[in-house]
C-alpha cells in the first residue's frame, strides 16, 4: 500500500470528473432522502403550526446555536485542507482535516447533552411525558428525533471517512496531484453542514 | 485513458472473461470480481434464484385459489405469501432485473469501454443485493413469520401487525440502496466512459433507456429508502410519523411510498422497452424507424411518469383538483408509450421477419404489453378507477406490464444474448415450445382477472363468491402452462451452459451494435482496442443496399 504501483490493479484507469460526478450523484440522493422528511415536517408543520410553535420552545436556541457555528467552521477547516494539499502542504492539510473531526466529536457532544436533557424531562418517543402533549408536539418530537438522529449519523460517517482520508493523506495516496477523494469526503461533509443548516432555524428558530 | 497489456495466449488471442486469470481464482474469483461481465452473471444467477422463489409462491397463491373455501393454506399464510411474491418479485426481480443483468453486462461494451465508471461499488451492489435478498426471504423460518402487509406496507396496519415486518423493510431499504449505486454507476459511465466517436445520438438505444432507468434509480429510489426506514424507526421505538394515532397522516405515508414506487414501474418498464427496440432491428432486417423518437421517449416516460403516483390513490382521498391533475398526467404517459410501440411497428413493416426466440419474446412484448397498456389508461379515468380500484383487474393489469412486459424483455434479451454471455447455444426448438407454453399459460392465468376483476372480484382475498369459480380455475391451470414453460425454459439455457454447442463466431444474430463485434464469449477487458465510432447503431437498410449494389455490379 505504499506506493501508487501497487495499488493500482489491471484497469489503470483514473478520471476525476468522473469520480465527482458520481459524488454529485450520490448527493441528489442524500438530499432526496432527506427532502423526503423535509416534506413530512412541511405537511405536519401547516397541519398543527400552534403546537411546532409551542413544541419548539423546549429546544435551546443557544445551544443549537453554537452548534451551527461549531459545523460551519469545520466546513471551513475542511476547505482549507484541501487547499492545503493542493498546495502541497501535506502537515497543514492533516492538521485541518483532524481539526474538522474535534469539531464534528465537539457537535455530536453537544447533540448528547442536548437529547439527554430532554430525556432527563421525560420527553422521548413512547414516554408518557410525551404520549400526554399534543399531536402536533407529538409529531415535532418524532420529526426531531429522527431528523437530527439521521444527520448525527451522517455526521458519524464523516467523521469516519474523514479519518481514512487523514490517514491516506499520511501515506501519501492522497497528494497535491491525486486528492479527488479528499475533495469527495468535503463535498459529502459540506452536504451535512447544509442539511443542518435547514434543520437549525425548522427545529430551533420557529417560535 | 490508459491502459496495461493483458498476457495475451500464443495464438495472439486473449482468453475470455469466463476463462481469465485475475488475482484470484474459483469461486473467490467470481465473487470478489469487479468485471462488469462477471457480476452480471453474478446478478443473473441470484436473481433468477429469487425469481424462482417468487413464482413458487405464486403459484400456491393460484393453487390455494383453485376453489372457494381452505383449500391447502390459511388465510395467515396466504396473506404472507402474496407478500412475499411481491416483495421478491418486485424488488428482487423486477426493478434490479434488466439493469443488473444485462445493463452490467453490456452497457459499457454497447458504449465501447472496458468497464462502468465504479467497478467496485459495482461489486458492493450485488453484495447490497444478495444481502437484502437474504433478508427479505429470511423473516420465513423467524416466529411470528413474514410480513402480511401486502408490497405496500400501508400504515397503520404495517405497524400494528405482529409479523416480521421489519425484515422486509428493512430488505427493501437496503436493495433500494443497491439500485441507487448500480444508477449512479450507469450515469456516469454514459456520461464519461463512451467510446471516442459515440455521440448522444450514436447510442444503441438500449443504452438510452439504461440511462433513463438510472435517472430514475438515483432520484426516486431514496424517498422510498427514507420512507421504509421510517416506518421501521416508527415501528421499532414507537415514534411518532405516520401513526394516526399519534396524530400522523396515513394517506401522507401512500404519497411517499408512491413517489418512489410509481417511478420503479418505469424502471422496470424502460430498459425491457429498450431490449425491444435492440432486438427488432436485428430480426426485422430493417434500420429502427424513428430512432430519436423512441430515444427522447424514454426520457419523456421518465419524466412524465415522475409525476402520476398519485393516480394509485384516487380512492384513498384527494381534492378535486389532485385527481384531475393526476389523471390528466396519466393518460399523457401514453403517449410516449405508444410512440415507442408505433415505431417498433414500423419498423417490422416491410422487414424480412426471423421468428426466432428473441423475437417472439418481444413480439408478444408488444402484445401483452399494449393490453397492460391501454388498460392502465383506463384506470387512469376517475370514474373507472374507482370501479376497478383494488380488485383483480388491476392485478391483471400490472402482471401485463411487469410480466408481459419486463419479463418477456427479460426472457428476450436473455435468447438474443446467451451465445454472447457463454458462449454456447441453446437448443432453439426447445427455445420455442418453452416460449408458446409461457405466452399461452401467461394469457391463460391472467386474462381471467380482467373479466373477474370488472365484475367485483377483490385483489389478495383468500376466499370468492362461488360465481368466480369458473374464472379462478381457468388462472389457475393458467398458472400450470406458464409454469412448465418456465422450467423448460430454464432447463433448456441451463443445459446449453453445460453442453450446448460452443459458438466462437462474433455475430450470432447479424447485429450491428458493439457487442457483435467482439470476440464470443468477451475477452476480459472487452476490446483489446477500444474502437472509434463512425457510424449509427442500426445500418441495416444502407448495408444491405450497398451489398445489393455489389450483387448487381
Amino acid at each position: 500500500m505504499s506506493t501508487n504501483a501497487s495499488t493500482l490493479g489491471e484497469h489503470i484507469h483514473r478520471d476525476d470528473v468522473g469520480s465527482r460526478m458520481g459524488m454529485w450523484l450520490f448527493l441528489f440522493t442524500e438530499l432526496i432522502l432527506f427532502g423526503g422528511m423535509f416534506l413530512l415536517y412541511s405537511v405536519y408543520k401547516f397541519q398543527y403550526s400552534d403546537s411546532f410553535f409551542l413544541a419548539a420552545k423546549e429546544l435551546n436556541t443557544i445551544m443549537g446555536a453554537f452548534n451551527t457555528a461549531v459545523l460551519l467552521t469545520s466546513s471551513l477547516t475542511m476547505a482549507l485542507s484541501i487547499v492545503a494539499i493542493q498546495r502541497d502542504q501535506k502537515v497543514l492539510s492533516m492538521l485541518l482535516q483532524m481539526v474538522t473531526i474535534f469539531l464534528a466529536l465537539f457537535f455530536l457532544v453537544n447533540k448528547y447533552f442536548e437529547w439527554s436533557a430532554k430525556f432527563s424531562h421525560g420527553i422521548y418517543p413512547g414516554s408518557e411525558e410525551l404520549l400526554s402533549k399534543s399531536s402536533g408536539e407529538i409529531l415535532f418530537f418524532g420529526l426531531y428525533y429522527v431528523m437530527t438522529g439521521l444527520h448525527g449519523i451522517h455526521v458519524l460517517v464523516g467523521i469516519f471517512l474523514i479519518a481514512v482520508m487523514t490517514r491516506m493523506t499520511r501515506t501519501g495516496r492522497i497528494t497535491r496531484d491525486n486528492y479527488v477523494r479528499l475533495e469527495n469526503t468535503g463535498l459529502y461533509w459540506h452536504l451535512v453542514d447544509i442539511i443542518w443548516i435547514f434543520l437549525f432555524p425548522l427545529f430551533y428558530l420557529i417560535t | 485513458m490508459s491502459t496495461v497489456a493483458v498476457a495475451t495466449g500464443s495464438n495472439g488471442h486473449e482468453p475470455s472473461y469466463l476463462d481469465y486469470k485475475g488475482k484470484h481464482s474459483g469461486i473467490l474469483g467470481w465473487i470478489l470480481s469487479t468485471d462488469h461481465k462477471r457480476i452480471g452473471i453474478l446478478y443473473l444467477i441470484s436473481l433468477s434464484l429469487f425469481f424462482l422463489v417468487g413464482v413458487a409462491f405464486g403459484f400456491l397463491m393460484r393453487l390455494e385459489l383453485i376453489s372457494p373455501g381452505r383449500t391447502i393454506m390459511d388465510p395467515q399464510t396466504y396473506n404472507s405469501f402474496f407478500t412475499l411474491h411481491g416483495v421478491i418479485m418486485i424488488f428482487l426481480f423486477v426493478v434490479p432485473g434488466i439493469p443488473a443483468v444485462f445493463g452490467n453486462f453490456f452497457l459499457p461494451i454497447l458504449i465501447g469501454a472496458k468497464d462502468v465508471a465504479f467497478p467496485r461499488i459495482n461489486l458492493l451492489s450485488w453484495y447490497l443485493y444478495v444481502f437484502g435478498g437474504l433478508l427479505a426471504v429470511i423473516a420465513i423460518l423467524l416466529p411470528g413469520g413474514p410480513a402480511d402487509t401486502g408490497w405496500t406496507f400501508y400504515i397503520p396496519y404495517s405497524i400494528r401487525t405482529n409479523t416480521n415486518v421489519i425484515f422486509a423493510l428493512l430488505a427493501a431499504f437496503i436493495l433500494g440502496f443497491s439500485s441507487i449505486l448500480t444508477g449512479l454507476n450507469f450515469v456516469t459511465t454514459v456520461h464519461r466512459l463512451k467510446a471516442p466517436g459515440m455521440s448522444w445520438f450514436k447510442m444503441p438505444l438500449s443504452v438510452w433507456g439504461l440511462y433513463s432507468t438510472a435517472w430514475v434509480q438515483v432520484l426516486a429510489t431514496p424517498i422510498i429508502g427514507i420512507t421504509l426506514l421510517l416506518v421501521a424507526i416508527e415501528r421499532l421505538l414507537g415514534v411518532g410519523i405516520f401513526d394516526p394515532a399519534l396524530g400522523g397522516d396515513p394517506v401522507l405515508y401512500q404519497h411517499l411510498f408512491w413517489i418512489y414506487s410509481h417511478p420503479a414501474v418505469y424502471i422496470m418498464i424502460l430498459p425491457a422497452m429498450g431490449i425491444v427496440s435492440e432486438v427488432i432491428p436485428v430480426f426485422a432486417r430493417r434500420t429502427i424507424f424513428g430512432y430519436k423518437f423512441i430515444a427522447f421517449s424514454s426520457i419523456a416516460i421518465a419524466l412524465f411518469g415522475s409525476l402520476v403516483w398519485a393516480h394509485h390513490m384516487f380512492t384513498a382521498g384527494m381534492s378535486d383538483t389532485g385527481q384531475f391533475v393526476f389523471s390528466l398526467l396519466t393518460m399523457l404517459v401514453a403517449i410516449p408509450s405508444a410512440i415507442k410501440v408505433f415505431n417498433w411497428v414500423a419498423t417490422l413493416y416491410k422487414g424480412s421477419i426471423d421468428l426466432a426466440t428473441p423475437m417472439l419474446f418481444v413480439l408478444a412484448f408488444i402484445f401483452l404489453f399494449t393490453i397492460g397498456g391501454l388498460t392502465g389508461v383506463m384506470q387512469g379515468i376517475l370514474s373507472i378507477d374507482i370501479q376497478v380500484h383494488d380488485t383483480s383487474f388491476i392485478v391483471a393489469h400490472f402482471h401485463y406490464v411487469m410480466f408481459g412486459g419486463t419479463g418477456f424483455g427479460f426472457f428476450a434479451g436473455l435468447h438474443y444474448w446467451f451465445p454472447k454471455m457463454f458462449g454456447k447455444l441453446y437448443n432453439r426448438r426447445t427455445a420455442k415450445t418453452s416460449f408458446w407454453f409461457l405466452f399461452i399459460g401467461f394469457n391463460f392465468l391472467y386474462f381471467p382477472m380482467f373479466i373477474m376483476g370488472w365484475l367485483g372480484m377483490p385483489r389478495r382475498y383468500y376466499d370468492y363468491l362461488p360465481e368466480f369459480h369458473s374464472y379462478h380455475l381457468i388462472s389457475t391451470i393458467g398458472s400450470w402452462i406458464l409454469i412448465i414453460g418456465l422450467l423448460l425454459m430454464v432447463y433448456n439455457l441451463y443445459h446449453a451452459i453445460r453442453k450446448g454447442k460452443v459458438v466462437t463466431e462474433k455475430n450470432t444474430w447479424g447485429g450491428e451494435t458493439l457487442e457483435w463485434q467482439i470476440d464470443t464469449p468477451p475477452i476480459h477487458e472487452n476490446f483489446s482496442e477500444i474502437p472509434v465510432i463512425e457510424t449509427d447503431p442500426y445500418q441495416y437498410k444502407i448495408n444491405e443496399e450497398t451489398s445489393e449494389k455489389e450483387e448487381v455490379s
